[in-house]
């Protein structure tokens, strides 16, 4: 139980969210780190090198 | 019964038709191409372990009930694998959709997976959205309210009435799951048929 309650203190969740307001456009920062992370993922797939590829590459 | 018969029965012609667009060693190839082996290519079956996790945890949660998943620890626990799969699925969803996207996934004849993939993605959204009006707590009683004004804007709302908790239940638990894995199956079973699609350069060089 403690290390739900060492979790819940890192990352208070029962609390009201915070939102970021630029003219017309308005959204959760949860929302904007998952966005975030989702290009830089996807930036990450396109350019880190896969296991075995030159491997494979040579046998061919 | 004669050959001809035979040959004439449905069964016979549709076994046929499916052995010849998708032999055994095309539905689970040995090999693939070596241009798969980038980490673009792995977030259609990052989608696909994902949907399984959900559908897994689905049923977990249909078993015991509301008053298990939010009265008990392990409840929670398969709430929350439920609530975290689906982020991965959509997470993971985003990225392949982005990949494809960028490398026309479309080309070669792949038009009706491309299809079948954005189906996918609407449907899935819808069984996102029902799944948030099942949770029976504040938050999906919130989520109702504040969406029924949209629905009943577009004239929907008499036929598909978000405050109805029975009936968006039997949506997300049910119809939408059931269409949301044939269309990935039929996604799945198009990409073993045509094949995954090539990088330009490589496809460039196909035609040269």
């Amino acid at each position: 139980m403690s290390h739900f309650l060492v979790f819940a203190a890192i990352f208070p969740l029962n609390t009201l969210g915070h939102y970021l307001h630029w003219h017309i456009f308005l959204i959760s920062v949860a929302n904007l780190v998952v966005i975030v992370l989702m290009i830089v993922t996807f930036l990450v797939a396109l350019f880190a090198p896969f296991p075995g590829r030159r491997r494979r590459r040579e046998n061919r | 019964m004669s050959t001809t018969e035979i040959d004439r029965q449905w069964t016979t012609r549709l076994r046929r038709r499916a052995a010849g667009k998708l032999p055994p060693e095309k539905l689970l190839p040995d090999t693939q191409p070596t241009y798969v082996s980038s980490w673009i290519y792995v977030f259609g079956v990052a989608t696909l372990a994902s949907l399984v996790v959900v559908i897994a945890t689905g049923c977990l949660l249909a078993i015991r009930g509301p008053q298990w998943w939010h009265g008990s620890y392990i409840g929670h626990f398969v709430n929350s694998l439920h609530l975290w799969s689906v982020e991965i699925f959509f997470f993971a969803m985003v990225i392949h959709l982005w990949g494809k996207f960028f490398m026309a996934a479309w080309r070669g004849g792949r038009g009706l997976t491309w299809v079948t993939g954005v189906v996918t993605f609407v449907v899935s959204i819808a069984t996102a959205f029902t799944g948030y009006l099942s949770q029976t707590n504040f938050d999906s009683q919130w989520i109702s309210t504040q969406a029924k004004d949209g629905i009943n804007a577009t004239g929907g709302g008499a036929y598909w009435n978000v405050l109805n908790v029975g009936q968006m239940l039997m949506w997300h638990i049910v119809l939408l799951p059931i269409a949301a894995v044939v269309l990935t199956a039929l996604h799945v079973l198009l990409v073993r048929v045509k094949g995954v699609v090539p990088p330009f350069e490589q496809s460039t060089q196909v035609a040269q």
